[in-house]
């Protein structure tokens, strides 16, 4: 199916990658996206605060700076296009007591200067109407109406099945292993699938982008993993958060968020912590309770007790803290789109449309296509749907009247689609993050064996075969001894 | 939508539900459907393949499915409506009740009364917060028992346990058996939480290693699970890092606690007990909402099956006499967990009733103790006490409540009950 020749080759289906893809996809050209994990979004795109950030805290001199606004501004217009799952909350910078409260004043003006809508400072009466589980201690706040809360994976999966519905390519547990130059030019990769050839490379590797780079001599990109470590709450729970909020911000992090999500879960989170391997996402004792500590300062009365999961990401950090987005000044045809960390899910698009930009000045041919298909279709979201809904979709596909995930309402045909879908879910954790199954207060106790046996019965595999994530992700790993016995052992 | 009438509605198809509905039927109120969300009948116990069911309730033992078959065939000869692989979603105040399936599509029960009967869930990794990684092979016990005993699937080949309650212990013996290398069961408590029985049979008898006073402090592994740190803890559940241990194995199952499974009685406004995670009900099992029962582990998480069968037939004898108009309240009297009583079940007696002998009262102790006194007191004063070897939290302990003495007592308000450690002992 895949071609030996496209025009561009996009490494890394995360949510740059993603955007790329979906960007350059209203173009004729020939586009492959790549991933070498079996899903898209499974990096940093997965673990994250979720956040759209309304674009006041980055420097304006910086590419962050410059293209958080303009992501928040299209993002709402896309995630109507695609249907991905976005509330516009907005966010609170909270100052209390003891906090240096100019700093309000000179975030909102590098918000100002970032272009951002609607900001303003607000006081202690209207933090405890809007907030009323907010600390005492809370006297002051930056609002910035403009910030929303997202599902990020479903975001980035939104953009390349829309991808995929105008033409480009996807290969997933595609990893690329060399990127072919002639004469300082680039001509195509090399990866674990076979040889691709390209005249133009996009490096959206994520952690791995300094990697990338060096496959074609640039020394200068150099990612160094910031842990990010989290609580996820369950939406059944007895605390209300109605805005992302934050503490005053330090130096290198935003301090620990406490958000709702989409879903309606409580988030609180990360921390910010340089580790040494691109590998590590190991929450620690440390890291949790540093969480926990930070967000009882701003809400005293949150406790543990319906929290869910706990988990770790790892912040894609150039040591210039700024993206880089640019072509190689050496080898024609090769874009870096890297150093991409917060606010990165929220300038998304807009680094898209640097990445275009720069192909665009690079030769690339930009030739609008005259049938480009702009919406994604809406999955059927049966937690959010009413009984009476429920029970219309029912008549329509029996698969619908099966319920398999209890905690978070996910039923049969869901999870088929998923497994059958554009860019199809193939693993357990694949087929959570598009219906949810497994998401919820169980973590998959009750559904886990269901998926486990529907993703095999429809991918035509062995139960032993299905996994969880990435490569020996095994959920099970043999018949029991009587099962094995009467088959094995027949005379 | 396909919309029906029911006098009683029971919610699971496991034990409790199988019980309750049969024991409806049985007071002549026959118009009663079971709901099960599973392929089968039984709940929990076609996949609990041991034996040790029934010696209380039958006086022989029994395997989990041998046990579940006498009820199924009691639903069977009685011509019980039941329908399976059906999930209810909603439940509502006024006893309206919302499920969905293959066959039907969804359908909108109207019934009189509504047994909830849903069980319990198990405690995960990620509700207890251990730091780490979060790979495949990290799983509760009773999903690794699914797997093992349904499915047919061994989750992994070298196994640690944490936690010992008796799901945990049976499947540390269900592992072995398997061929699996069963490295350790860690326990965060001093003493473990299952039955002394299974600790005997199921880890003595097989040498696997009980470490009590552990816990796991780190999990390790990207893909699948590598390995684990074990770590000692101090008397305050403090891990001790100077003890840490990394343990290799594929498998981390849990076994840290049950969690009645109370989303639906919460959708029907049903009030929540914060000590055992069930409806707060009087002695007929009925809940604050008029006409909703609960039995089972949805109630309170029970040790043994042949409690939850008591408790189930005790709710299924009184929802139907709520159908047949036999059920007057009386003056309330308030049940109270007192000393070293972790709760008591019911949590009040108000029913007004004949014939019967004796009140049950249910209840576990906050902690291990020994040579106890089970004290009654009314409106604090003592009623009678009676003396027991030990008591664990693990094992919950039934006292009966005769009839006559509430009979003889005058306007009490409130039974207490005390499990003190005799002096001197």
């Amino acid at each position: 199916m895949s071609k030996d020749k496209y025009d561009v080759i996009i490494i890394g289906a995360g949510i740059s990658g993603c955007a790329v893809a979906w960007k350059l996809a209203r173009y004729n050209l020939n586009i492959l996206l790549l991933e070498k994990a079996p899903d898209v979004a499974t990096g940093t795109t997965k673990a994250n605060t979720a956040i759209i950030h309304a674009g006041y805290n980055a420097d304006p001199e910086k590419q962050k700076g410059r293209l958080n606004n303009k992501g928040n501004v299209q993002i709402k217009e896309i995630v109507k296009d695609l249907n991905v799952p976005f509330e516009e909350i907005g966010s609170l910078v909270v100052g209390m007591e003891d906090d240096d409260l100019s700093v309000l004043d000179e975030l909102l003006e590098k918000g100002k200067k970032n272009g951002v809508k609607g900001l303003e400072i607000v006081g202690k009466e209207w933090l405890q109407k809007e907030e009323p589980n907010l600390s005492d201690k809370a006297v002051r706040a930056l609002w910035a109406p403009t910030a929303g809360i997202i599902t990020p994976w479903e975001f980035a999966l939104a953009m390349a099945e829309n991808a995929v519905a105008n033409g480009v390519e996807v290969m997933l547990e595609t990893e690329v292993e060399d990127v072919y130059t002639e004469a300082g030019k680039v001509t195509g990769v090399k990866t674990n699938q076979g040889d691709f050839g390209a005249d133009y490379v996009i490096n959206a590797a994520g952690l791995y982008a300094d990697d990338v780079a060096r496959m074609v001599g640039i020394e200068k990109i150099d990612i160094h993993p910031r842990k990010g470590e989290y609580y996820i709450y369950d939406h059944a729970k007895d605390f209300e958060i109605n805005h992302v909020l934050f503490p005053i911000p330090t130096k290198i992090s935003k301090g620990i968020v406490c958000t709702k999500t989409v879903e309606d879960n409580l988030l609180i989170g990360p921390t910010s912590d340089f580790v040494d391997s691109k590998e590590d996402l190991a929450t620690t004792r440390e890291g949790l309770d540093h969480v926990y500590r930070g967000a009882t300062k701003m809400f005293p009365d949150l406790t543990l007790k319906d929290t869910i999961r706990v988990f770790a990401g790892l912040r894609a950090a150039d040591t210039t803290e700024d993206f880089v987005i640019e072509a190689a000044e050496d080898v024609h045809g090769f874009v870096n789109v890297a150093g991409i960390q917060s606010p990165g899910l929220s300038s998304s698009p807009a680094v898209a449309d640097l990445a275009v930009e720069i192909l665009r000045d690079e030769g690339l041919t930009l030739e609008e296509k005259k049938d480009v298909i702009e919406t994604r279709e809406e999955p059927a979201r049966f937690y959010e749907l009413s009984n009476e809904e429920r029970a219309e979709y029912a008549e329509k596909d029996k698969d619908y009247g099966q319920i398999i995930c209890r905690c978070e309402t996910v039923s049969l045909k869901e999870i088929k689609d998923a497994i059958n879908g554009p860019i199809p879910a193939r693993t357990v954790n694949a087929v959570k993050r598009r219906t949810r199954a497994g998401a919820g207060r169980c973590q998959g106790g009750f559904c886990g064996p269901r998926v486990t046996q529907i993703i095999a019965d429809e991918l035509g595999i062995d139960p032993t075969e299905v996994r969880l994530e990435k490569n020996n992700s095994k959920i099970v790993e043999h018949k029991i001894k009587g099962l094995l016995g009467s088959q094995g052992d027949a005379e | 939508m396909i919309k029906l009438e029911k006098d009683v509605v029971v919610i699971g198809g496991g034990p409790a539900g199988l019980a309750a509905a049969a024991k409806v039927y049985d007071n002549g109120v026959e118009d009663v459907m079971i709901l099960e969300r599973d392929f089968e009948l039984g709940g929990i116990l076609p996949q609990c393949i041991h034996n040790g069911f029934g010696l209380h309730h039958f006086g022989e033992e029994l395997t989990g499915p041998e046990y579940s078959q006498r009820f199924e065939k009691d639903v069977e000869e009685r011509d019980i409506e039941v329908k399976l692989n059906t999930m209810v979603l909603d439940v509502s105040p006024d006893k309206k009740v919302f499920a969905m399936n293959k066959d039907d599509g969804a359908v909108e029960i109207q019934a009189k009364a509504v047994i909830l009967a849903m069980g319990c869930r198990e405690r995960t990794a990620g509700a207890i917060g251990i730091p780490g990684t979060r790979p495949a092979g990290v799983l509760t016990a009773g999903t690794a028992q699914r797997f093992t005993n349904i499915e047919g699937y061994v989750p992994g080949e070298s196994v640690v346990i944490l936690g010992s309650g008796d799901i945990g212990l049976i499947m540390a013996r269900r592992m072995k058996l398997e061929g699996a290398d069963v490295k350790a069961v860690c326990e965060i408590l001093p003493y473990t939480g299952g039955l002394t029985r299974n600790v005997v049979q199921c880890l003595e008898d097989y040498d696997i290693p009980l470490k009590l006073n552990h816990t796991v402090t780190k999990i390790i592994g990207n893909d699948r699970l590598e390995a684990v740190e074990i770590t000692e803890v101090d008397e305050n559940m403090k891990p001790i890092p100077e003890t840490s241990e990394i343990v290799e194995a594929d498998t981390l199952l849990l076994s840290v606690g049950l969690i009645p499974e109370n989303e639906l009685s919460k959708k029907a406004e049903v009030v929540l007990d914060d000590r055992t995670g069930g409806p707060i009900v009087n002695e007929g099992r009925e809940t604050n909402i008029d006409g909703i029962f609960a039995c089972g582990n949805v109630l309170h998480v029970h040790d043994l099956v042949d409690w939850v069968t008591e408790e189930s037939q005790i709710a299924g004898d009184w929802a139907a006499k709520y159908i047949k108009g036999d059920y007057k309240r009386a003056e309330k009297i308030e049940v109270k967990a007192g000393e070293n009583v972790a709760y008591v079940i019911p949590q009040s007696i108000e029913l007004e009733a004949e014939d019967r002998k004796r009140i049950p009262l249910y209840m576990r102790v906050s902690t291990p103790l020994t040579a106890v006194d089970i004290e009654l007191y009314a409106d604090g004063e003592k009623l009678y006490s009676f003396t027991e070897p030990f008591a664990k939290p693990g094992e919950m302990i039934s006292v009966p409540l005769a009839q006559k003495t509430l009979d003889d007592l005058d306007e009490v308000s409130e039974i207490r009950v005390d499990i003190i450690e005799k002096e001197g002992e």
